[in-house]
């Protein structure tokens, strides 16, 4: 349906980014995302950077379980 | 390393979260995983088979190939025989069989039939080729609505006029509110696309959880992702309550993107399409609007096909509602493989019957 992959933003040219993602580097518009900053992670679906990934909502997922997974 | 893959892929925690499943849940539990994308990283990952007995995974309609009916199949069709026509589509759609031939059988007839990642490939081909006229088909959901948007916004700025789309793309709202209103329906739960959700954000759901009383819980593709989720899900199920929730938090936020939405909003306005399976469901899919019917295939040709005959032996509609799997079809595996593909669940990377033929059964 919508497969999309992480990639790191490492470049900013204009509207384009330069995004790697387990080495491959895509040039990916930005026309769908406000304030990209390189640096930052985002998910690239179809071509295009669709969402930015948060880095403090990423450890929750994980810490989620350290702490319930085990109570249940 | 792979950032924020490879965390979600911990064997020891994924397992860890399977057994919590299993210690919590004491009733059958079916949960329809909406996205074609889950349903292909659940048979990959084997997340049937480690949540236990009571919990029923069934695959829904969110596999953007396998809702193209076979008549738009045939506009496509009708499109590439149009002289100096480059059709532009993403892979998938070029086995999905048609009334008469598939595209991949019109490339081999000398249709100029090419496949892309991503409609910015679309454009490259209009800026360099002026003499052609440059077709996408544009099919998806609210993920991929928006990079097509974006594309005729820029093909209008940058008045790059030998371009147009065969305007495919459907809604999930729609069509998750006929799945969940049939009488027989027995879901119980929504696993709700993670990436749809990036764009639409959480609230896009209340009116599945509030009227039509299915709890829903966004998840991402990965086993630690999916787990968690059915973890939540299974949570409220056990007390009778119906919920919302959001296990996929470092992509989506409960706003979703809003610059994507209005993009979207600005192109397109809502429309009555036609599913695989389900025939016209009111208010599910997108035409381009008056601003943008320059760009519209259907106005810039004049396409016209007869009504498509569905094969009736073919069980794709009833996999797609989520009333059949597909070892309940008499051609899974017999007259439908991968090579020989009868329909769309079989054709696409995400269907239903792909999966399950590629993964195994349980």
């Amino acid at each position: 349906m919508c497969w999309s992959v992480p990639g790191k933003i490492i470049d900013i040219e204009g509207n384009i980014a330069t995004v790697e993602h387990s080495g491959v580097q895509r040039k990916v518009p930005l026309d769908l995302i406000t304030d990209p900053a390189i640096g930052e992670y985002v998910l690239v679906h179809a071509g295009y950077a669709i969402q930015k990934v948060s880095e403090e909502k990423a450890k929750f997922t994980i810490d989620f379980f350290k702490t319930r997974g085990k109570n249940a | 390393m792979l950032k924020y893959l490879d965390e979600y892929r911990d064997a020891p925690l994924a397992l860890e979260i399977a057994e919590a499943i299993r210690g919590l849940s004491t009733k059958p539990f079916n949960i329809m995983e909406v996205c074609g994308g889950h349903t292909m990283a659940i048979r990959k990952n084997g997340i049937q088979k480690i949540v236990g007995e009571n919990i029923n995974l069934i695959s829904g309609p969110g596999c953007p190939v396998c809702v193209t009916s076979k008549v738009d199949i045939d506009k496509a069709i009708a499109i590439s025989q149009i002289e100096d026509v480059a059709l532009c589509t993403f892979g998938d759609m070029i086995y999905v069989p048609g009334t008469k031939m598939s595209l991949s059988e019109a490339k081999a007839r000398g249709r100029d039939i090419r496949t892309v990642y991503s409609v910015y490939d679309a454009i490259g081909f209009a800026k360099k080729e002026k003499e052609k006229k440059i077709i996408f088909i544009s099919i998806g959901f609210e993920t991929t609505t928006p990079t097509v948007s974006a594309a005729v916004k820029q093909c209008a700025r940058e008045g790059i006029s030998n371009f147009g789309i065969l305007t495919l793309n459907k809604t999930m709202p729609a069509a998750l509110r006929e799945v969940l209103s049939e009488e027989e329906s027995k879901i119980d739960a929504l696993l709700c696309p993670g990436h749809v959700s990036t764009i639409t954000g959480t609230g896009m759901y209340n009116f599945i959880v509030d009227e039509l009383g299915v709890s829903c819980c966004i998840s991402g593709f990965e086993p630690v992702d999916m787990l968690k989720a059915i973890y939540i899900l299974t949570e409220g199920h056990e007390v009778g309550e119906k919920k919302l929730a959001n296990a996929y938090e470092r992509a989506v936020k409960a706003e979703g993107n809003k610059k994507a939405r209005a993009m979207m909003e600005e192109v397109f306005r809502a429309a009555s399409v036609e599913w695989r399976g389900f025939g016209v469901i009111p208010g599910s899919g997108l035409e381009l609007k008056d601003d943008y019917a320059k760009f519209d295939a259907g106005k810039i040709f004049d396409i016209d096909v007869p009504p498509a005959e569905e094969t009736d032996r073919c069980m794709c509609g009833d996999i797609l509602r989520g009333k059949l799997k597909p070892i309940d079809c008499k051609l899974f595996k017999t007259a439908c493989t991968p090579e020989d593909p009868q329909g769309a669940c079989m054709v696409s990377s995400e269907g239903t019957c792909a999966a399950w033929y590629k993964y195994g059964e349980l």
